[in-house]
């Protein structure tokens, strides 16, 4: 017994390894392929000494803020994913099943249409607080307060809140076109054209929000045994799902400010480190990192690629790809029950 | 014996309805058939009053009638021309929606599993706003292609669109079993696939709306609300049509919904075929959404609440399938009643009534499911 656990934690530590070494390839596709290839060598060239050439200021200035986000963001939202899926005990929840997303988008619409907000930094403000506000809400609909809430509770209350939420985006964007002229390119999820005052303002959140999550651990695998077993090993559940429940707020309201909002990368990817690792937390949370952020940033690359000259938004490009992956799996996994 | 036919018994509060020869007998509960008369009363006394309501109020004795064309020529025009195939459609939208929803909830055995969360009403608006993108520029800003575009381009849109996710998400709920031989169907892995292709529909839809000028950004975020605006008999009559097909499908293979509500097992043992008849409910509440959408546009939530008020109106174990339909109905005109009214001046698509009120309605359902 003894022997197989350390076998199977040997196991999955050289997956991890070979994630963060797909991770690698996802960053160096990201920095090297684009508009204007620039060849590998070029590219550890100016990265190791940052020079005026064309390379230097394509690579320092556009795809390096670009690739970073990417990067960020993309392990949030699988970690968000796995954090609600394991609070909501349900595989659907997504973040944005919880909220979260709707109430960032509601605030800046909302900031634009009444307030005139339309630069960056103060939208990514506004953003935080409309997300944080709409995943409280929800927490404290679903009855966090009074000492716990069923998993059907929360993923209902997340749904009915996402919807009324998007209705009155809906509306508000019917009243005025100037509205929805800017809603709709932030609303399509996109890591182009942020730059680095964005990934400056987002990284350090995203980054302590990522590292906090692993106090959540021990937590969540007790919840994944159910709540009654849960509380007989001596978890307050309540707490942990609090805890947990903090988590995704706060790693998707900063997430789906800098981007707009990328549903696909927290249904999908912790569904496949799931696949990989079972349903131990210490795992899990690290692998849906590793493997959301080489998603995002190899979806960025390929947005780059099939649509050149132009560009396809990485939101489009989960959603194309991540699709049929998510299908995939699915069919060759054994049905999971999903009563809410 | 009876020389009729059916056969009419009484036990409790229930009538047992049945066919000679015990070949088929139907449980008519005493609850549910007052509570579906009163709700058809409610959807009769929406519909007069949809009629006279507008932006010139027709006193009711005239709206009856103008329904029979006895009124002036004015007041006829009003009523039959434009006022009442709106309300015909809603009705029909509204009873497809709320059947739709109550099929799929019943077989999902999922409360949040409506057809608008497992991506068939995101396939339909997927669909539209191909249509919008590749047909709806700006230079068909009026005249003989715009009605075109809203009267087929926009319904072909959605009923193809609305196909493709069905094809997908059938296609998905469907493989092979652990052996890996036979052919299994799972409902739980359909609702997973639906999540999954709503949320690539829904991708698409937003990069539609970005890819496309502010004018067709604008044209299909108003028809992706879901709105009666400007329906007309062309809607009626091709929406009735389909339905005509799909209702009394959907009602017989439905009486099998309780024998499924039993356990997949239990099902099979009493002679049902599980699988067949689980993928034959979902084609026909698929149909019934694609075709509501291509009427009136993906309206929210009243296939998703239509149900649940239904059930808590019967108050009836199973799947109340036609309270939901008359319930669904109510719906969906009293929303647009309250759309046309709320803002003077300014109509508002039905569906964002629906949102707006149904949200807040399924948040007071779930708070007094969690109290309890």
């Amino acid at each position: 017994m003894a022997v197989s656990r350390v076998r199977r934690n040997g196991r999955l530590a050289w997956g991890l390894l070979a994630a963060l070494l797909a991770l690698g390839l996802a960053i160096g596709a990201g920095l090297a392929i684009g508009g204007q290839a620039i060849p590998l060598s070029e590219v550890l060239d100016v990265l190791a000494a940052r020079d005026q050439s064309d390379a230097a200021i394509i690579v320092w200035e556009q795809r390096m803020p670009r690739t970073a986000l990417g990067v960020v963001v993309g392990a949030a939202l699988a970690v968000a994913g796995v954090l609600a899926q394991g609070i909501t005990r349900n595989p659907l929840a997504d973040p944005s099943l919880l909220g979260v997303s709707a109430g960032a988008a509601v605030a800046i619409v909302v900031g634009s249409f009444a307030f005139g907000i339309h630069t960056l930094a103060p939208q990514i403000l506004v953003a935080t607080l409309g997300a944080v506000a709409a995943g409280a809400g929800v927490l404290w609909l679903a009855g966090f307060g009074h000492g716990g809430v069923a998993p059907a509770g929360l993923a209902l209350v997340g749904l009915s809140v996402s919807a009324l939420i998007v209705a009155v985006i809906s509306v508000l964007v019917l009243l005025d076109a100037e509205t929805l002229d800017e809603y709709r390119f932030w609303l399509v999820g996109a890591l182009a054209g942020r730059g680095t005052p964005t990934l400056a303002t987002v990284a350090p959140v995203l980054l302590v929000g990522l590292a906090l999550t692993l106090l959540a651990v021990p937590g969540l695998d007790a919840l994944s045994l159910g709540d009654e077993v849960a509380a007989g090993l001596g978890v307050r559940v309540g707490r942990a799902r609090l805890v947990a429940g903090v988590g995704v707020v706060v790693l998707t309201a900063t997430a789906v400010a800098a981007t707009g909002p990328i549903a696909f990368v927290g249904l999908v990817v912790p569904h496949a480190a799931r696949a990989i690792t079972g349903s131990r937390h210490g795992w899990l949370l690290p692998y849906a990192a590793v493997l959301g952020a080489a998603l995002l940033v190899a979806a960025d690359v390929a947005g780059r690629v099939v649509a050149r000259p132009a560009e396809l938004q990485v939101g489009v490009v989960t959603a194309l790809v991540g699709a049929p992956l998510a299908l995939i799996l699915l069919r060759g996994s054994r049905p999971v029950a999903v009563n809410a | 014996v009876s020389r009729f036919p059916v056969a009419v018994a009484r036990s409790g509060s229930s009538l047992v309805a049945r066919v000679r020869g015990d070949a088929v007998s139907v449980l008519i509960r005493r609850r549910g058939a007052l509570v579906g008369l009163a709700l058809l009363g409610v959807v009769v006394a929406l519909g007069v009053l949809a009629v006279a309501i507008g932006t010139r109020l027709i006193p009711l004795d005239e709206v009856l009638r103008g329904l029979i064309g006895q009124a002036d020529r004015a007041t006829t025009l009003t009523v039959q021309r434009f006022r009442l195939p709106r309300v015909v459609v809603g009705v029909l939208v509204g009873a497809a929606l709320g059947l739709s929803g109550a099929i799929v909830q019943a077989l999902t055995r999922n409360p949040i599993a409506a057809p608008d969360v497992i991506g068939i009403s995101a396939g339909a608006s997927f669909g539209a706003v191909m249509v919008l993108l590749a047909f709806g520029g700006t230079t068909v800003g009026s005249g003989g292609a715009a009605a075109g575009l809203s009267r087929i381009g926009l319904p072909a849109g959605a009923v193809l669109g609305a196909l493709f996710a069905a094809v997908l998400v059938l296609g998905a709920g469907g493989g092979r079993n652990r052996a890996g031989a036979g052919f299994t169907f799972s409902t739980d892995r359909l609702v997973l696939a639906g999540i999954i292709c709503h949320a690539a529909f829904i991708g698409l839809v937003h990069w539609g709306l970005a890819a496309g000028d502010v004018d067709q950004a604008t044209r299909a975020s108003a028809w992706l609300m879901g709105s009666l605006h400007g329906r007309g008999w062309e809607h009626a009559t091709a929406l009735a049509a389909a339905l005509a097909i799909l209702l009394p499908v959907a009602l017989i293979l439905g009486t099998r919904l309780d024998v499924l509500a039993l356990g997949e097992d239990a099902a099979a043992s009493q002679g049902v075929p599980v699988a067949r008849t689980q993928i034959g409910l979902f084609v026909i509440a698929f149909a019934l959404t694609g075709c509501a959408a291509a009427a009136a546009g993906p309206v929210n939530f009243v296939a998703l609440l239509a149900p649940q008020i239904a059930r808590r109106l019967a108050r009836a174990p199973g799947a109340p399938l036609v309270t939901s339909a008359l319930t669904g109905a109510a719906l969906l005109l009293a929303a647009d009643l309250v759309a046309r009214l709320i803002v003077p001046g300014n109509e508002l698509p039905a569906g964002a009534v629906t949102a707006l009120v149904g949200a807040p309605c399924l948040l007071w359902l779930v708070r007094k499911g969690l109290r309890r």
